[in-house]
């Protein structure tokens, strides 16, 4: 059976249902995105001072991501623009192109970004037992500058047993430079290169302690947000580079060869998808990575 | 931007054709690089202080909706389309900002931390 209105314009609409369809199906997304981003906006205004992280991600890497995102997106349309011209051999290498962005993409997230949070720890301190860890946090100080209270001790946890052994009573960590030294004026802000954990060592007694986490889901209403939409435009990107491996491995120039026409049709479609991840990519850069402050 | 009848055919029809396509290409390589500025300027205005965090909220949000609107306009092709899909958008562009309402009610129902 031959699929109406696959190449030619339907009349009431005057599109090709390939084109409607898939931006009702952008819509959807739109309102799929929206309902996280919403979330994020209004649990980062509703948190109590102190309470919402501040310059715990990479935003060089964060800023290297957006660009491959980027040049995914111009390959694409680049290739769109090869099949319009009837150029095979030249899609297909945007297509090559617009692949090995995606892939690099989700590499750096998988087995960079995401692991880098997985392994670096925070615990959160008793409100009572604040006092006691001064030399950490430097909360006279951060009050005088008129800084958010500092509520929390981050770093690299040496005595990874204690996060589950009740029987080992305090916390071992190498901190982060803001704890190790927090009444240098130039931790105020974060900064643009991370900068990894110190060898200042701090034990912490489990005792003043709220509670202690990896920065995972659980950490955080900040990092809760973060992974949700991190992993959902990771989703994204993922689906988008199967569907472009799809249109480019050798089935693609036989199905071509028969009938070049819907092609560009095609690869517009799955490439405005693709380039809806990049937008996505672009709000989750804009919030989590540029608008930690 | 409809597609080719078929473009091979005719040599003279076609340069002319493949001329219009890559003067579209120049214009994508432009927005690309156009993009890639404004990444950096992200980055680059997050650490400058414009007074209040709104104030700064506010910039950042202008340099995203230049960039996401220059990606629908140019590489998904909006910027000259059928009504139907404007009416679409608009249609999604009304809920979202309702559902931003809808959160906005709740926000201030919630009266904890004020």
């Amino acid at each position: 059976m031959e699929i109406p209105y696959t190449v030619s314009n339907r009349p009431d609409t005057g599109l090709w249902n390939a084109k409607i369809g898939i931006w009702l199906f952008l819509a959807s997304e739109v309102m799929l995105f929206g309902g996280l981003f919403s979330a994020y906006i209004f649990l980062r205004i509703d948190a109590p001072p102190g309470m919402w992280p501040h310059g715990l991600l990479n935003v060089p890497v964060g800023t290297m991501n957006t660009a491959i995102l980027i040049m995914s997106s111009v390959t694409v349309v680049l290739a769109w623009a090869s099949l319009k011209m009837r150029k095979y051999n030249a899609y297909w290498w945007y297509m090559l192109a617009t692949i090995t962005c995606g892939v690099i993409f989700l590499t750096v997230k998988l087995a960079y970004e995401w692991p880098q949070k997985f392994d670096h720890f925070g615990i959160y301190i008793k409100p009572e037992a604040l006092g006691k860890y001064e030399q950490y946090l430097g909360n006279a100080y951060a009050a005088e500058k008129g800084l958010p209270p500092r509520l929390e001790i981050t770093g690299h946890l040496h005595n990874r047993a204690a996060q589950n052994d009740p029987n080992i009573k305090e916390y071992e960590v190498a901190l982060d430079p803001l704890n190790a030294d927090p009444t240098n004026p130039e931790m105020d802000r974060p900064h643009f290169w991370p900068r990894s954990a110190t060898e200042k060592i701090a034990t912490i007694e489990k005792e003043d302690v709220q509670y202690a986490t990896m920065f995972l889901p659980r950490h955080s209403a900040y990092f809760a947000s973060y992974f949700t939409i991190t992993g959902l435009h990771g989703l994204h990107v993922l689906g988008g580079v199967l569907v472009f491996i799809y249109m480019w491995l050798p089935v693609s120039k036989r199905l071509y060869q028969q009938n070049p026409e819907p092609w560009p049709i095609a690869s517009k479609s799955a490439g405005c998808f693709g380039i809806l991840s990049t937008w996505s990519g672009f709000l989750s850069f804009r919030f989590f990575i540029c608008y930690s402050p | 931007m409809n597609n080719p009848p078929d473009i091979s055919q005719d040599s003279k029809e076609y340069e002319e054709y493949a001329h219009g396509i890559r003067k579209h290409v120049r214009g994508y390589l432009m927005v690309g690089a156009l993009l890639l500025v404004f990444t950096g300027l992200t980055v680059a205005l997050s650490y400058v202080h414009f007074g209040t965090q709104k104030a700064n909220i506010a910039v950042a949000m202008l340099v995203a909706t230049v960039k996401a609107g220059l990606v629908a306009a140019i590489f998904m092709h909006l910027a000259a389309e059928r009504r139907l899909i404007y009416r679409i958008l608009i249609f999604t562009g009304f809920f979202v900002l309702g559902m931003f309402w809808l959160i906005l009610f709740a926000w201030y129902d919630y009266p904890i931390f004020r």
